[in-house]
């Protein structure tokens, strides 16, 4: 056997280091009425007002092809724009899943006539999309999905219900996976669909999290007319079509700086006091965070370089989301300080992170469906 | 791979080490034997004159270059100090010295000083010193700093071993004389960081191997009428194994690359801190999936775990760089974090 992952180096271009100076400059002022809580969760904070001044700058579809109307600049740039956003707490989540997976999927597999209707949007910052995957009886097994949608003339009816839906309530668009055709056909009956959420029958209700949060819904489908228009790519190709989404989905800087604003507090609590109890511990997690920085970037330049890194991306992610949940127990076990989201800054990120941090390795593909797929790469199934 | 010298490098490291590295030779080594054959073939092909200029004879290579070399002696747990004579012959390149014909270097780590053309002081883990013919050394002289070469004796070693028996005399010089020696710009720290630097990628080698092993293992060993391999306890156990392995990997490029843009300290001070930590979970995995028979003598795991346990210690322990790490992030403050891992850099 020998080692499954290909991990080379990846240096930034210039251009992006120029690109990350001009990305600190905007966000020096654009986040300054932005509240702690809504920086400590990242990508989960959504701004539309935010979003449509970084799609003003060009900074939405960065890297997609100009006839596309994206800037047609590297995935390292756009790299750079992300890791900048996230670490300085930017409330980037209205527009994050239209940017990193549905504007490439319409690109890569949609129609002119999608590609011109929706596309636009996007890159505006104004056009926002969920994604509709997982079911009540389908989580890890996505296969197991029933929400089903059958031809009839120029529609397709849809009936079902999708589950732990992020966002959905802000969103004008879900990329949906439905089942076209029988269900002992698991993996070659499913299709992709660009879903209006406007449309008659779709009904969206709120599912509160643990920590008074409404980003998860429930999305029922009743008697849902799409227009065949809206399928995307081919019929029966779902499931690949997904598969290659995930790529993009999971090695991202969304998937270890969750918590990066825990840790910059915590320096900052340190700093104030002068104080190096837990100097070592600080240590450690640096060198953490730069390892999983140099293996995401690297991802990112094999994507740029027209690679296909599933198994790669797997391993930032599982590394990724340890690495994310270690930080509010080390918080914890560094400072004599309870989570407490009426307390100073420290205490309120604390509050936040300790409680979504479970979600970390749920989301995007479980650590144990991650690590199935390491094992398999490692020739154990 | 970045280019053709590496190419080249990892295929001549694995038709050597494949040949030569066989459990005898590494059993041998540790009863004190010399694998004299394997030594030859390595200096024959000039693998310790990597980071040598060409001019004067070596590869001309780059530090990521030597990092291939670093984790092959690490991977097949080559019981010669190829690593060794590598870091030796680039510290002679930086003072302009030349090395003697056949003689075989080791690094003296320690503080030294001389007095008149005299050395003195002690280094007290040398690594190979019972075979090593010359050491090359830092040294205060006044206020100079020199980079110095001096030839070794037996009077001079107290002979000890490292957990995973390789050799780590003790050597005390008392007013030696300096073969050679010049005056360096440089940082008084550099041989704890090129050691570092060497014993992360080793480590990221020899990780590899017990993931390698584990895996082969897992795959072979019947229980409960199929392979262990096949139970999801054991998957998810090896999988976490291998997400270390690539990060140990990816942190030892990060430091050699570093090394090669001129700006490793940063670098250096992650590989070592991550690595470590590495060890601390990949051990652990690699023996549990090998069971009983991975803590026998018999079977051949512990070859690289326990260079992993002692590498883990030597040239500052994860700790220590992590600690200097973290006494940067505090001291500069919150505001110059982010900045400081973007460009690599402790002192912004």
């Amino acid at each position: 056997m020998s080692i499954p992952f290909n991990f080379r180096l990846t240096d930034f271009p210039s251009e992006a280091e120029t690109l990350r100076l001009e990305v600190r400059e905007f966000l020096s002022t654009a986040l300054v009425d932005v509240p702690k809580e809504t920086r400590a969760e990242t990508w989960y904070g959504a701004d539309e007002g935010f979003s449509r001044k970084v799609g003003e700058r060009g900074w939405i579809g960065l890297s997609w092809p100009t006839e596309f109307g994206g800037s047609g600049r590297s995935a390292m740039e756009r790299y750079v724009v992300l890791e900048e956003m996230l670490t300085a707490g930017a409330p980037v989540g209205a527009h994050w899943i239209a940017d990193r997976q549905s504007g490439p999927l319409i690109i890569r597999y949609g129609t002119s006539e999608q590609q011109e209707k929706i596309l636009p949007g996007i890159l505006k910052g104004e056009t926002y999309f969920c994604i509709g995957m997982s079911e009540p009886d389908s989580g890890s097994d996505l296969a197991a999905l029933r929400t089903k949608a059958e031809k009839k003339g120029e529609k397709y009816i849809v009936n079902g219900t999708k589950l732990w839906t992020s966002g959905a309530q802000r969103c004008q668009y879900m990329i949906a996976l439905f089942r076209t055709s029988k269900e002992e056909d698991r993996h070659g009956g499913l299709t992709q669909f660009i879903v209006d959420l406007t449309l008659p029958g779709v009904t969206i209700r709120p599912i509160i999290d643990l920590a008074g949060r409404h980003h998860f819904n429930e999305v029922i489908f009743e008697d849902v007319e799409v227009p065949e228009t809206m399928l995307i790519g081919k019929e029966g190709d779902g499931w690949n079509q997904v598969t290659a989404e995930l790529a993009l989905e999971r090695s991202g800087p969304e998937r270890y700086l969750s918590s990066y604003a825990l840790l910059q507090e915590l320096i900052k609590e340190f700093s104030e006091r002068n104080d190096y109890e837990g100097v070592t511990e600080i240590g450690r997690q640096m060198a953490h965070l730069t390892t999983l920085r140099q293996m995401s970037v690297s991802v990112a330049g094999m994507l740029n370089d027209g690679d296909n890194p599933a198994l790669e991306a797997s391993v930032v992610k599982d590394l990724g989301a340890v690495f994310e949940q270690d930080l509010p127990n080390l918080a914890h076990r560094l400072m004599d300080l309870e989570p407490d989201s009426q307390g100073n800054d420290f205490q309120r990120y604390l509050a936040i992170l300790t409680q979504i941090s479970p979600s970390f390795s749920l989301r995007g593909g479980t650590r144990e469906i991650l690590r199935g797929i390491i094992a398999r790469g490692l020739g154990l199934r | 791979m970045t280019n053709e010298t590496s190419q080249l490098l990892y295929d001549t490291a694995e038709k050597l080490f494949s040949d030569h590295v066989t459990k005898n030779c590494i059993v041998d080594s540790e009863k004190g034997i010399w694998p004299d054959k394997l030594w030859t073939e390595v200096i024959d092909n000039g693998l310790n004159l990597v980071l040598v200029p060409e001019e004067l004879g070596g590869v001309g290579g780059s530090w990521m270059n030597a990092g291939i070399l670093f984790k092959a002696i690490g991977r097949y747990q080559a019981p010669i100090p190829l690593a060794e004579n590598i870091i030796s012959s680039y510290i002679l390149g930086l003072a302009g010295i030349e090395q003697p014909d056949n003689s075989i270097l080791t690094i003296l780590n320690g503080a030294f000083f001389a007095e008149s053309n005299l050395i003195s002081g002690s280094s007290p883990r040398t690594p190979f010193s019972s075979y090593s013919s010359h050491g090359v050394l830092l040294f205060k002289d006044g206020s100079d700093l020199k980079i110095g070469l001096v030839e070794l004796n037996k009077n001079n070693i107290k002979e000890n071993n490292n957990m995973a028996l390789e050799s780590r005399g003790h050597i005390d010089l008392d007013k030696e004389p300096i073969i050679k020696s010049a005056t360096v710009d440089c940082d008084s720290n550099l041989i704890n960081k090129l050691g570092a630097l060497m014993r992360s990628n080793q480590m990221a080698g020899a990780l590899e191997a017990i993931l390698t092993q584990s895996v082969r293992y897992a795959n072979e060993r019947i229980q409960f009428g199929r392979p262990i391999g096949k139970f999801q306890a054991i998957q998810q156990d090896l999988a976490v194994l291998s997400t270390h392995v690539a990060a140990s990997s990816v942190a030892a490029d990060y430091a050699s690359s570093s090394m090669d843009k001129g700006n490793p300290d940063f670098a250096i001070a992650v590989a070592k801190s991550r690595i470590d930590d590495a060890v601390s979970v990949g051990a652990g995995i690699a023996h549990q999936v090998h069971g009983a028979i991975g803590f026998t003598y018999e079977h051949g795991l512990h070859f690289a775990t326990r260079r992993l346990w002692s590498w883990r210690a030597e040239y500052g322990s994860g700790s220590e760089w992590a600690k200097l790490l973290g006494e940067k992030a505090i001291s500069h403050g919150s505001e110059k974090f982010w900045p400081s891992i973007t460009q690599g850099n402790l002192d912004l």
